[in-house]
């Protein structure tokens, strides 16, 4: 029975790596679909910003209350990792509790901390379904979030419930069999824990087998749960606990209203001004295609953007447009770019290679009034946690409506014009420029 | 007052120390010249050896390169960063965020490398240095004012203090709107936005951020921007608060007390 239980733990940790392992595997593969964007710069200031922003949360902190409650999860999903790497041990050994006896002392102390993060967790995971759901915070009620999104929201937060009521209701059922004197559990009396405690009151008339059993399911239960949980990360807004790491590492540097500069531009701009300084033979064949249509034409770092997004919409929320009621979102933005990049991603495993599909990220996802209705304010990327900058892709689709298809609102081509031969964006000749020092 | 221009300043001889790179807004907009106009004479009492491009200076680019239009800003780009390199301009002020942005931020990759201040920084140091005083009894003095943080100074360039600590010397009572700093609400004109009707919505962007600043009870808006100030302007109109309610640039308030 022993063993039977180990080959299953065995082959469940088996199955569930392997699956993560290739859906993370096609999720690099979907991130650098993106134009090679080489960010190898600053070292010490981008492990500082994961310092600060992922590890420290100093954005959250802009709502302190909300950050501590967040905070709590937080901490809870880092530190009651270490108990998983126990249980994982116990597994695979066939063992129980087996941190137990090398560290005597230390050992309930450490379970009783994992216990009451395991609580915190509920408690507050609790308070964040009744503020999604019930509570009016108006960036939870937004057309983007109906359907699956919001779905994935409150499936994130009641999976993280079960998994600590398992977690602690294991742990009750094992204090009342190590008082009952039953092997193995009374083989590192650790006495009754912090929280379970209490739960155990609800087991206490149980008989043996029928705790023995509960405590084998719960053990079995929460472990099963967890490896579900880590496979259902990279299909879930969730996967932000992991890449919003790697996101703060390569988070622009640059002062946010300097805008990525087009060489390719800049150079035909030279080469109009001073021909000399052009290529004898120049290859007609290539055309350069200017801006984005379609996630290969983004930097990866914006796709990475768009999977470390957990559509909390802090940045929807600080947008102008959106404020106003305009039909601008950026959390709107990076959630389908996501999905873009995800049916592209499909589509690849699908057919070996891209096939294509006549649709792209600009007009089937993204339309020209929500592009149109972008003020560059940064409000958005100065709201975002996790060091996401929905605007550098509003930029690149701008671009390639205006240079590739030229369409852009008439007062916009009337204010070209007026640049183009007058140096300003309004009609006025360059030599009134001065009139202002005349009066 | 005589505002002396860089290609005659060349011509005899003359090597201004500061460029005031006056922006499109700044030269033809009626509202905005006045501003230029507050500022020049700053600038004059001071004493400060500065030039304008007049009719050789051109739009830096900034509308049409973040409405998409690539091409229209590198060829704008390529002809101001040739004439500030054949005039060997080394220090540059300028009023408007936007122009300031682009050529603090986006000109060095072009080739234009160039020490670029906003006005309100080198109001800053002026007061800082004891070169403006300010009247003792201002009129100003006691006064609410509110100021409305311009994204392409703030957000955008971090410049959150040296606008604050220029109102603080004109004694007045400074008020904050709810969102201020780096959680302040644009105005509604950057990314282009001044050159087009807004898309579709339940409000205007200016409408909303003059209803906070008229929250605030503030007697004057300050303003750090062109376009902010047309907007705030417009925003304080449709309130019908035009009678109670100021909207002024950071220089004006100045220029008046001194």
């Amino acid at each position: 029975m022993e063993i039977l239980q180990q080959i299953l733990f065995l082959a469940s940790i088996a199955v569930s790596v392997a699956l993560f392992s290739k859906k993370i595997k096609q999720i690099r593969r979907n991130i650098f679909l993106g134009q090679p964007e080489v960010i190898n710069d600053h070292y010490a200031e981008r492990w500082k910003n994961v310092l600060l922003l992922a590890f420290g949360q100093k954005k959250m902190f802009k709502n302190p209350t909300v950050a501590f409650l967040h905070l709590f999860v937080y901490l809870g999903f880092i530190i009651i990792n270490i108990e998983i790497f126990e249980i994982i041990i116990d597994g695979i050994t066939g063992s129980h509790r087996i941190f137990a006896p090398y560290i005597p002392a230390l050992y309930p102390l450490l379970i009783n901390s994992f216990e009451f993060l395991a609580a915190s967790v509920i408690i507050v995971c609790l308070i964040f379904l009744i503020r999604r759901n019930i509570l009016p915070v108006l960036r939870f009620k937004s057309n983007e979030l109906k359907g699956w999104p919001s779905k994935d929201a409150n499936l994130i937060l009641l999976i993280e419930i079960i998994l600590m009521s398992l977690f602690l209701s294991m742990n009750a059922a094992d204090s009342i069999l190590q008082q009952a004197n039953q092997e193995p559990y009374s083989l590192h009396k650790t006495g009754p824990f912090l929280i379970s405690s209490y739960v155990s009151v609800i087991f206490s008339g149980w008989p043996i087998h029928a705790l023995i059993l509960l405590e084998r399911i719960c053990w079995w239960l929460h472990i099963l749960g967890i490896f579900i949980f880590l496979n259902y990360l990279p299909w879930s807004k969730h996967l932000h606990i992991l890449l919003a790491f790697p996101n703060a590492f390569y988070a622009r540097l640059t002062p946010q209203g300097k805008l990525h500069n087009m060489p390719s531009v800049q150079q035909e701009v030279l080469y109009s001004f001073q021909p000399e300084l052009a290529p004898a033979q120049t290859d007609s064949t290539s055309h350069l295609k200017f801006g984005a249509k379609d996630i290969q034409d983004l930097s990866w770092k914006n796709i990475l953007d768009a999977y470390t997004c957990t559509e909390c919409g802090r940045c929807s929320s600080a947008c102008p447009a959106n404020q106003t009621g305009k039909l601008l979102s950026p959390r709107k933005i990076m959630m389908n770019t996501r999905d873009r990049a995800e049916e592209i991603g499909n589509n690849i495993n699908k057919n070996g290679s891209f096939k294509d599909d006549s649709k792209s990220l600009l007009f089937d996802y993204i339309n020209e009034e929500e592009l149109r209705a972008c003020t560059t304010c940064n409000a958005c990327v100065e709201a975002c946690p996790v060091s996401i900058n929905p605007l550098d892709i509003i930029i690149q689709l701008r671009r390639y409506l205006v240079m590739e298809q030229s369409s852009a609102p008439s007062e916009w081509t009337a204010m070209f014009t007026n640049v183009e031969n007058n140096f300003a964006p309004w009609k006025f000749s360059p030599d009134d420029r001065i009139n202002w020092t005349k009066e | 007052m005589k505002i002396p221009v860089m290609a005659d300043e060349k011509a005899q001889g003359r090597d201004p120390e500061l460029l005031f790179w006056v922006g499109c807004a700044g030269s033809f907009d009626q509202r905005a010249q006045k501003i230029t106009k507050a500022f020049a004479t700053i600038l004059d009492k001071v004493g400060i050896n500065y030039a304008i491009l007049g009719s050789e200076e051109m739009c830096t680019g900034d509308p049409v390169r973040r409405a998409g239009n690539e091409f229209m800003f590198q060829m704008m780009a390529y002809q101001n960063i040739n004439l500030l390199n054949q005039y060997q301009v080394k220090k540059i002020v300028t009023a408007c965020p936007h122009c300031f942005n682009t050529l603090k931020n986006e000109y060095p990759e072009l080739g234009g490398h160039y020490e670029v201040i906003h006005h309100t920084e080198l109001l800053q140091t002026l007061l800082d240095q004891g070169k403006i005083i300010i009247k003792d009894s201002g009129p100003f003095k006691g006064k609410k004012i509110t100021y409305h943080d311009s994204c392409y100074l703030g957000r955008s360039n971090n410049i959150y203090e040296a606008p604050r600590s220029v109102l603080e010397a004109l004694d007045a009572e400074l008020v904050e709107m709810k969102r201020c700093k780096k959680n302040g609400l644009c105005c509604g004109a950057g990314g282009a936005q001044m050159f087009k009707e807004e898309e579709k919505g339940n409000e205007r962007v200016n409408l909303e951020r003059s209803k906070e600043a008229i929250q605030t009870n503030a007697s004057i808006i300050a303003s750090a921007c062109p376009f902010c100030n047309t907007m705030m302007t417009d925003g304080i109109k449709l309130n019908e608060k035009e009678t109670d309610i100021e909207v002024m640039d950071i220089a004006e308030l100045i220029a008046k007390s001194i």
